[in-house]
């Protein structure tokens, strides 16, 4: 039985409840865990219920690896055992936008915990607008498409390398759709000492329009279209990627979305596809994913 | 109700939230055609895809949405989407 | 006991008093004039004389956020700031007040920008009024150092559980010297218990803190931090007469009186100004002068009926704000002060000045003025509030 308990209010199909569930099945019930505001916080404790089964703590937005440092420091100075294992989960607001300052000095101050983003490239919880972490032309509420418009006109932040520049021992990507592999990464980043950093890729069936059923599905298709590439890096050195056998053409991962259709029926939309299927090719060439 | 001032709840208490009042459609488990691979149980949002005494796997209807990851990942259809009350 | 009295600078008395409180984590971020307390604080735990964690924090944001974890995990909790690093944290004090964690800073009162200036006022931690920290403020450096294992006694209440700030002036009280006694590890030992918590982070026990409350019971936990400052609003009173018992010193609890039972112009204030005021008095009350001083020692909670009681004979009352509530021009206590007279027989004159403002100095010739100008009310000239010790060339 899942240390993440039921009749929580995710979304039917939910990528976060997947991702907390995945957390914990990795981490077991030795766990601490510190929430920022988001839609896994929200829908996993309406008072006076809690759907989590370890000590769980959710205090604001953009603290949760400074609350994560304290709590860490704190069972140090009480003494407790240091086999309790202290996560942060936070989504791509939390982590790539607002949070950013906390987790910089959280992991320059080398804390024994990890943090793990699970990225659904977008604020959910508010109604999908864009975030740090949305990428090329989706359409978000306030990066909609529209006649003068393909969405949204920035790159997604690169949180992993920014992690990685702080020294941190262990970086990962994973993706809710490759369960195995991301508790695995989940595991190693706990019992690796210090800091370190899981950015799991986590598809949204509300906030990207695609039915419930397709998370795992469409998840699968962003690893083999290279846009989301699965990788881990020790020290710095990328030293593990999953390589691809057959890539496919980014526009399979688009087509089956809806933030992403209307670079299917605007004039001008299949030209400026080339642009995103050139980050897929750079993934391939960087990460060595073929 | 005793409010517990810490704002503090109590673990997996959410269980009370029967979310299967939410489904429209319903998985049917076909336990001829599984091959008790776990994908439907790993795959579950909810958690709630059990494993039974004899291998096979068996949804917690009082809790599940009806989302249809189990359905749409089986390696073996043997996971129907049904229309709820039909 | 010989209690043996030393000159050590403001910072150094309260950073030692912190210090025998035993707090297992420190978290802070520098600031001035904050800084001479978590530097000594540092040096304490570089030379082992302090069994606690002291974090380094990128921000004051994460220096009370580090503490909101480290008190959910069962640690006692300090950090100091000031100004600018209080508002920085402004967010997050009504976090650890909604959670009911009970940590201890020491807010060394400075002014806000802009424009910039690191001197005193009381405007920081006055505009945290609403944020459900219980202030303590004080009037001297050991006051300053003793108020710490009050507050901690305070704030730990099991029936409590609200963070709380002891407020002194910055410069005037962090960096003044000042003969003190230093507070005795074996008598904090005796006065403070140790802090053990019923819910914590605890994996033998998980609960989920900080859970999302919707509008069915959103109201009933303001409710009850609303009763938990009622029930500190008679503890201060308690254990600031525990403390005398152990430590023989004492400062009043809620509030404080000085030469005012046959006052008839009182003058209420908060901080390191009552020096001045208490100095004043005895010169104006060597002249015939029927004035005397209540000072307000709790500001959060607000002491009504101590107040009211306290002004039952007083012909004219006299606040003196180090703070301003633009747009209503009257400081905090001043607002507060009428407030809690109003629904009484009551019927006294409140004239607010407001004086001090970035560190300008208060010198007993601009209280005397107050209270001349004050004394016209008599005749019915009225200045209901204002700022009292504007400079002429530049107003």
């Amino acid at each position: 039985m899942s240390l993440l308990k039921p009749g929580h209010r995710g979304c039917a199909g939910c990528c976060d409840a997947l991702a907390g569930k995945f957390v914990l099945d990795a981490l077991g019930e030795n766990t601490i865990v510190v929430s920022p505001t988001g839609c896994l916080e929200v829908f996993t404790t309406p008072y006076p219920e809690s759907a989590w089964g370890v000590p769980w703590i959710h205090s604001l937005f953009e603290n949760a690896a400074a609350v994560a440092s304290g709590v860490e420091v704190a069972l140090k100075a009480l003494g407790k055992k240091n086999d309790i294992k202290i996560v942060a989960i936070g989504g791509d607001g939390a982590t790539l936008d607002i949070g950013l300052q906390a987790i910089s000095g959280a992991f320059e101050r080398g804390h024994n915990f990890t943090y793990i983003c699970v990225d659904n490239e977008a604020y959910m919880n508010t109604g999908v607008q864009r975030s740090g972490g949305t990428p090329l032309y989706a359409s978000t509420t306030t990066s909609p498409a529209g006649k003068v418009s393909f969405g949204n006109p920035q790159h997604k932040k690169n949180m992993p390398a920014i992690i990685a520049a702080h020294g941190s021992p262990y970086v990962a990507t994973a993706s809710v759709a490759y369960a195995p592999d991301m508790i695995r990464k989940v595991k190693k980043a706990a019992d690796v000492k210090g800091p370190t950093y899981v950015h799991v890729h986590a598809p949204c069936c509300t906030g990207w329009r695609f039915e419930g059923s397709k998370t795992i599905e469409v998840g699968k298709l962003a690893v083999e279209t290279a846009m989301w590439p699965l990788y881990e890096m020790e020290n710095g050195v990328v030293t593990n990627v999953r390589k691809l056998k057959n890539r496919k053409p980014v526009e399979e991962y688009l087509k089956a979305q809806g933030r992403f259709k209307h670079l299917f029926t605007m004039q001008g939309g299949l030209e400026e596809i080339k642009k995103i299927q050139a980050i897929a090719d750079w993934n391939v060439k960087h990460f060595g994913l073929e | 109700m005793k409010l517990i001032i810490k704002t503090v709840a109590k673990p997996g208490s959410t269980r009370a939230n029967k979310t299967g009042a939410w489904r429209s459609f319903m998985p049917v488990f076909d336990h001829k055609l599984c091959s008790k691979c776990g994908i439907c149980a790993m795959y579950c949002p909810e958690g709630i895809i059990n494993k039974l005494e004899n291998g096979f796997f068996e949804p917690d209807y009082e809790y599940c949405k009806g989302c249809g990851i189990c359905a749409n990942e089986c390696p073996k259809k043997a996971i129907v989407m049904v229309l709820e009350g039909k | 006991m010989r209690r043996r009295m030393v000159v050590v600078e403001g910072s150094y008395a309260v950073a030692h008093a912190v210090k025998v409180c035993k707090p297992h984590v420190i978290s802070a971020y520098p600031i001035t004039p904050q800084t001479h307390i978590v530097e000594d604080l540092s040096q304490f735990v570089a030379d082992g004389d302090m069994n606690c964690e002291y974090m380094n924090v990128e921000s004051e944001f994460s220096a009370i956020s580090a503490l909101i974890g480290a008190s959910a995990a069962g640690a006692r909790t300090y950090s100091s700031t000031t100004s600018q690093g209080l508002a920085l944290m402004h967010e997050a004090l009504f976090n650890a007040s909604g959670m009911r964690l009970p940590i201890v800073m020491t807010v060394v009162n400075r002014a806000l920008s802009a424009p910039i200036n690191i001197w005193n006022d009381q405007q920081d931690s006055i505009s945290q009024r609403d944020t459900g920290w219980i202030q303590l403020y004080a009037e001297d450096v050991q006051e300053s150092a003793d108020m710490l294992p009050q507050v901690y006694k305070l704030a730990e209440d099991e029936e409590i559980l609200l963070p709380a700030m002891a407020c002194m002036d910055g410069f005037i009280l962090s960096h003044v010297y000042e003969p003190v006694i230093l507070l005795e590890q074996s008598l904090t030992d005796e006065f403070l218990p140790p802090y053990s918590p019923e819910f914590t982070l605890d994996t033998k026990n998980p609960v989920s803190f900080g859970a999302l409350a919707d509008p069915s019971t959103y109201t009933e936990f303001r409710y009850k931090q609303e009763k938990a400052m009622g029930v500190a609003l008679e503890k201060i009173e308690e254990i600031a007469k525990e403390f005398k018992d152990v430590y023989g010193r004492y400062y009043g609890g809620l509030i404080d009186e000085y030469a005012l039972d046959d006052a008839e112009i009182v003058i209420m204030a908060m901080g390191s100004v009552i020096g001045t005021v208490k100095d004043t008095i005895d010169e104006l009350r060597s002249e015939g002068e029927p004035v005397g001083l209540l000072k307000v020692r709790s500001f959060r909670p607000f002491p009504v009926d101590a107040i009211r009681s306290a002004l039952k004979n007083a012909k004219i009352v006299i606040t003196i704000d180090k703070n301003i509530s633009i747009g209503k021009n009257e400081g905090a206590l001043c607002t507060e002060v009428k407030a809690c007279l109003y629904n009484t027989d009551l019927r006294i004159p409140v004239i607010g000045v407001m004086l001090g403002f970035g560190g300008r100095d208060i010198p007993m010739s601009t209280i005397k003025k107050v209270i001349n100008k004050a004394k016209l009310v008599e005749k019915g000239i009225y200045v209901e509030s204002e700022i009292a010790d504007l400079r002429e060339d530049m107003a």
